[in-house]
């Protein structure tokens, strides 16, 4: 099961945050900066595993990798396996990438929610769902239809009803 | 005008991506560190404002608030907790958008101590049901992170149907929120376990895929119960090509495989296929875990996966090159050539500039440590730890300590290189190991007698170095060494030398607890000296008790002339700083026998004879030494210090005291019984010269009962209570319990010496007598006699080979095996529980008992334990349930035997419709569970798992019958 997902930047400033059972929010922070604090100090050309035993348990394993300025990170535990996380990772760029046109860390930080629900439809629960990024760049696309259609019918009413005023 | 504020809201409302650009702007305004004052009033603000829009009857403002609130949460840390009514006000909105942002609020802020939560139930429910794909999508997500037991219980009949439902999207995730959901409310294992099974020969691989991840978790806790399910994940195994999937179900089987040996015969073929032919890596590590782990029978298997595993390691991607050296690990200790046949790269992997790689390959170097390579290895290890960064070295130093002495430094035969090995730790630069290193000290001291010298050896050179005493790191090393050199001063070569050092001026380096080591070193240093110059026949005659008990008697009774003779002698300076003079008078004073003895001794112990610098002169000068500088801290505020250091001022009162005593004739002050000092430091010499052992981890129970005391049955209580507690400490730290044990033998003697020191003899006694009893909770002295011979004859002949060169170091062979006799002609004490092999092999044996039962309760507690806690956490009829599984394991092996099980089935069948009764909490319940006493399903041993089947077939009675006579005898024909 996958317990954590992380991006975060070279500053150790998160941008995203998703953890798979809850951890209070204070906690969250506080492993993020003891993730970061051992990243940071990491060459560029060394293997992408960190010994997370002591933050998140034994069974533990922490994978990261980065791109441009970002740290992609994938906690999770034995009942995954190491490579495969790596891919997903891939996976998720890439969704990202075919969603925002040559992702970039801006794209990351005003998207919020998008980013969320890409998310949401790679893992759910923990449980890898979909591995493929066109579909999911498909359903995160369909949603923000769905998102935009409904605020340009909301919006409407409120100004007619405040134009009658 | 009610509508005024809101309206105004909406107008001129911030967006979330005004906030984060307001965020943006604040932080960099205020440079890099977050938390800035600027930037946090910029967010306390935004709060501020959030909790006004949020209050907005219309939804869009509202929406933006909440969203901006998630986001202030999720990246700043900020608390939420109070939104969450809004949370689940906005997510029964009919704009998606604003549902989204209820929804996506709810799961990131939500816990089960939300009490609002319930009120989430109703409008999940009708997500759930809703047309709209992505509205169920985001109930299921939400519900897969907030799920509570009683959201689990209400919303089951609803997961339940979307589990068949015809949109492949909804359905995998309503598999994987079936897995949360079965973890807070068993029961609904019940519902939904036949549609998950039934699901697992899907066409769809995203949903096969989502299927047996969730297959992978449960058999994760609990695999026995999935055995039953073996056929079909072997036939995903043999046929799919995806690799997630493929991933997914190696790791159930290397689960269920260590439960069902015949399993392994039939996956190890499929296994090794793949791991042939894939090309992807993550595919193909799977395969070698799984068969490293759990196929280590299979012999060909282990082979192709040490091929593989060269492959990974020979990769230029650090990944797979950790890897490969994870899973070499993981092979060693089954098949240590695969490990050997890569020692280089494994060796060369030390230098590695990746830390993960490097560790690992130091894991590896260390599994392939044995008796004949452990000194090359460590050679070579030093070495790394010399060129390498702190943490790196203290990691090899770290493992280096722990393998060698792994039980009991079974791998060590020369302890004069490992106590000299240690000696140099001490001063590898980033040495951090000061505990460790300090323990291993002294507990080698104690546990082996030949190697004392050098620890003392050893100990006196870590002790004269004054640079050393700067390095905070090593003073607990410094400690050990100050213990080992005072508890085992006998070999010492130069007391004198040994004396300055202790006493140095930069010991106020030292923090006061080491120090007073030191002082106490200094004591017992003292002690001896004083003893030697009182007594130097009796020291020469202690130290070759063994030669002849004789000798000792015969010089007791001479004593007193040849203490007068000597003394007399000694007073004469010019001869005192010769040692070979130094006995020649006594030649002629003492007896006929006495004069041979001498003469043999004076050869033999070259190395006391050194002590024989302890003239007069010699003795006064140390003591002098030792006052000027232990003087000005008898007013230390450091209690242990004071505390020694009188002590030790003490004694050096009773020795100024004997000295001038001199002067007058001996014999009278014999008559008149004042020649007390000399005996209070015989006395003395002779408790601090008792033998401090490891204690036995069963000492305590030798401990014969005294009359009169009834411990006995509080005591058995105890034990039944902390048994399971002590175990893994002691299997852990097995040293640490005698150690402390020693610990408090220290104190006593200490306080011994103390009171010792005022010349009463009454309480000397007293304090002998108590010594005496105290030796009781020693190991009964049996295992002394083993203690001479026993020892690692390699170690004698090697000490053999350097001593014909030297007379010097005979004299010290002699002595050293000598010296255990020393004490017991004393009283028969079985304080001296040196580490004699018998004494060793018992203990391990123990240990691995010890071991043993700690295995099977894991085992147990595994296979048990999580039923357990499953079925507690159901309600109190599941005992019946829980029972009723245990007889049905009991049965699985005999499953073969179609009578037997059809037995089972209908009996388990009635128990069944027996214990449904009961249960209140499904709607249909009692009307099903008449029906299911046919459909009882043997098809998975947990009632729970069972149980769906039974509600299904009480649905489709007639192919539930059908399924189970088809399925019951397929398992075991599989298995077979």
């Amino acid at each position: 099961m996958i317990k954590a997902v992380i991006v975060m930047n070279d500053q150790g400033k998160p941008r995203l945050v998703k953890f798979y059972s809850f951890q209070a929010v204070e906690k969250q922070h506080e492993l993020i900066r003891s993730i970061y604090g051992v990243l940071c100090s990491r060459a560029n050309n060394v293997s992408n595993f960190i010994k997370v035993d002591s933050l998140f348990g034994p069974d533990a394993r922490l994978v990261y990798k980065t791109f441009a300025t970002l740290y992609f990170i994938f906690v999770f535990d034995s009942s995954e396996n190491e490579l495969a996380m790596l891919d997903l990772m891939q996976v998720f760029v890439e969704t990202l990438d075919k969603c925002f046109h040559n992702v970039c860390e801006l794209d990351i930080i005003f998207n919020f929610n998008k980013v969320h629900s890409i998310l949401d439809e790679i893992i759910l629960g923990g449980q890898v769902l979909e591995t493929n990024s066109s579909e999911v760049a498909k359903a995160a696309e369909e949603i923000s239809k769905m998102e935009k259609h409904a605020n340009s019918v909301t919006l409407v009413p409120s100004i007619s009803g405040w134009s009658n005023r | 005008m009610a509508g005024g504020p809101s309206l105004m809201d909406s107008l001129f409302q911030r967006s979330l991506e005004d906030l984060i650009k307001g965020l943006r702007l604040h932080n960099l305004a205020a440079g890099t560190a977050a938390g800035t004052p600027e930037s946090s009033t910029f967010v306390s603000k935004s709060i501020d404002e959030v909790r006004r829009e949020i209050k907005s009857t219309d939804q869009q403002t509202k929406t933006t608030a909440l969203q901006k609130l998630t986001y202030l949460h999720s990246l700043y840390a900020i608390d939420m907790s109070w939104a969450a009514f809004h949370a689940i006000e906005l997510s029964s909105s009919t704009i998606f958008n604003s549902k989204r942002t209820g929804y996506l609020a709810a799961s990131i802020s939500f816990n089960s101590s939300t009490d609002v939560i319930l009120l989430l139930t109703h409008q999940l429910r009708k997500d759930l049901n809703s047309g709209n794909p992505h509205e169920v999508s985001l109930a299921l997500q939400t519900l897969s992170s907030i799920c509570t037991p009683d959201l689990a219980r209400d919303l089951t009949p609803e997961l339940f149907t979307l589990l068949n439902s015809n949109k492949g999207f909804i359905k995998k995730k309503a598999i994987a929120t079936v897995l949360r959901v079965f973890e807070l409310y068993p029961d609904s294992v019940r519902v939904c376990f036949k549609r998950l099974v039934e699901n697992l020969e899907n066409a769809d691989v995203g949903i096969v895929s989502a299927i047996v991840g969730v297959f992978c978790e449960l058999a994760n806790k609990e695999p026995r119960s999935y055995l039953p399910l073996a056929p079909e994940f072997y036939r995903i195994l043999v046929d799919s090509r995806n690799n997630w999937v493929l991933i997914k179900v190696l790791k159930i089987f290397a689960k269920l495989v260590p439960l069902e040996p015949r399993l392994g015969k039939r996956v190890v073929e499929p296994i090794c296929e793949h791991l042939r032919r894939t090309g992807a890596k993550s595919l193909a590590f799977e395969c070698i875990r799984t068969i490293v782990c759990s196929l280590t029978q299979h012999e060909l298997a282990v082979k192709l996966a040490a091929e593989k595993i060269r492959e990974f390691l020979t990769e230029d991607d650090p990944n797979l090159k950790y890897l490969g050296l994870q899973a070499l690990a993981a092979i060693a200790p089954k098949s240590l050539n695969a490990v050997v046949e890569n020692k280089e790269v494994v060796i060369k992997s030390l230098s590695d500039e990746d830390v993960n790689i490097k560790f690992e390959a130091l894991r590896l170097v260390m599994a392939m440590v044995s008796e004949d390579n452990v000194a090359e290895i460590c050679r070579v290890l030093i070495n790394y730890a010399l060129k390498s960064d702190p943490e790196f070295c203290n990691e090899i130093l770290g493992s280096i300590l722990s393998t060698c002495s792994r039980n009991y430094y079974e791998t060590i035969v020369d302890f004069d290189w490992y106590v000299s090995l240690l000696g140099e730790m001490a001063r590898v630069p980033h040495c951090q190991k000061g505990e460790e290193i300090e323990n291993q000290l002294v507990d080698i001291g104690m546990r082996v007698r030949d190697v004392r010298p050098e620890v003392v050896h050893v100990g006196r050179d870590l002790l004269i170095d004054p640079a050393l005493l700067g390095n905070s790191f090593i003073h607990r090393i410094l400690s050990a060494a100050a213990w080992v050199s005072g508890e085992y001063v006998e070999f010492c070569k130069n007391p004198f030398e040994l004396m300055e050092a202790l006493l140095q001026p930069r010991t106020n380096l030292l923090p006061p607890s080491v120090r007073a080591v030191y002082i106490q070193s200094a004591f017992k240093v003292l002690t001896f000296s004083a003893y030697f110059y009182f007594y130097p026949e009796e020291a020469l005659a202690a130290s070759i008790s063994e030669v002849g008990e004789s000798v000792h008697n015969g010089w007791c009774e001479q004593s007193s002339d040849s203490v007068s003779g000597q003394t007399v002698t000694f007073s004469e300076p010019d001869e005192g700083f010769n040692p070979r003079m130094l006995h020649q008078p006594q030649k002629d004073a003492s007896g006929n026998d006495g004069k041979k003895m001498i003469s043999d001794l004076e050869q033999v112990s070259s190395c006391s004879v050194k002590m024989g610098h302890f003239t007069k002169d010699c003795l006064v000068g140390m003591v002098n030494l030792v006052e000027s500088t232990l003087r000005p801290m008898a007013g230390s505020h450091e209690v242990e210090i004071q505390d020694r250091v009188k002590n030790v001022l003490g004694l050096i009162e009773l020795i100024r005291q004997e000295i001038h005593g001199c002067l007058v004739p001996k014999e009278e002050e014999n008559d008149r019984g004042e020649l007390k000092a000399c005996e209070i430091v015989r006395v003395m010499h002779n408790a601090l010269s008792e033998e401090l052992g490891p204690v036995s981890l069963s000492a305590q129970g030798r401990v014969p009962l005294p009359d009169g005391l009834e411990l006995k049955e509080n005591l058995s209580d105890l034990e039944a209570i902390c048994g399971d507690f002590r175990i893994p400490v002691l299997s852990s730290f097995s040293l640490e319990k005698p150690r402390s044990l020693e610990k408090d033998v220290v104190t006593v003697s200490d306080q011994q010496n103390e009171e010792e020191c005022e010349p009463s003899s009454e309480s000397t006694s007293l304090l002998t007598e108590h010594r005496k009893r105290h030796g009781i909770y020693y190991l009964p002295s049996e295992k002394k006699e083993k203690v001479p011979n026993d020892y690692p004859p390699a170690n004698d002949l090697s000490m053999q080979d350097k001593v014909n060169d030297e007379a010097d170091y005979l004299v010290k062979l002699t002595e050293k095996s000598l010296v255990p006799k020393k004490k017991p002609i004393a009283k028969p004490r079985p304080v001296v529980v040196k580490l004699d092999d018998g004494d060793r092999i018992h203990i391990n044996e123990k240990l691995t008992e010890l071991k043993e039962d700690l295995i099977s309760d894991a085992v147990q507690e595994v296979l048990l334990g999580n039923q357990a806690v499953a079925s507690s956490s159901r309600t109190d009829k599941s005992d019946k349930s829980s029972n009723r599984r245990s007889r049905k394991e009991a049965f699985r092996p005999l499953e073969s035997n179609a009578d037997s099980t059809t037995v089972e089935i209908a009996e388990l069948g009635n128990k069944n419709s027996r214990r449904i009764k009961h249960r209140t909490h499904g709607k249909e319940r009692s009307h099903r569970s008449s029906k299911k006493a046919t459909g009882e399903s043997d098809r998975s041993d947990r009632p729970s798992s069972s149980h769906p089947h039974g509600k299904h077939k009480s649905r489709q009675r007639a192919d539930g019958m059908e399924n189970v006579a088809a399925e019951s005898p397929v398992i075991p024909d599989f298995l077979l």
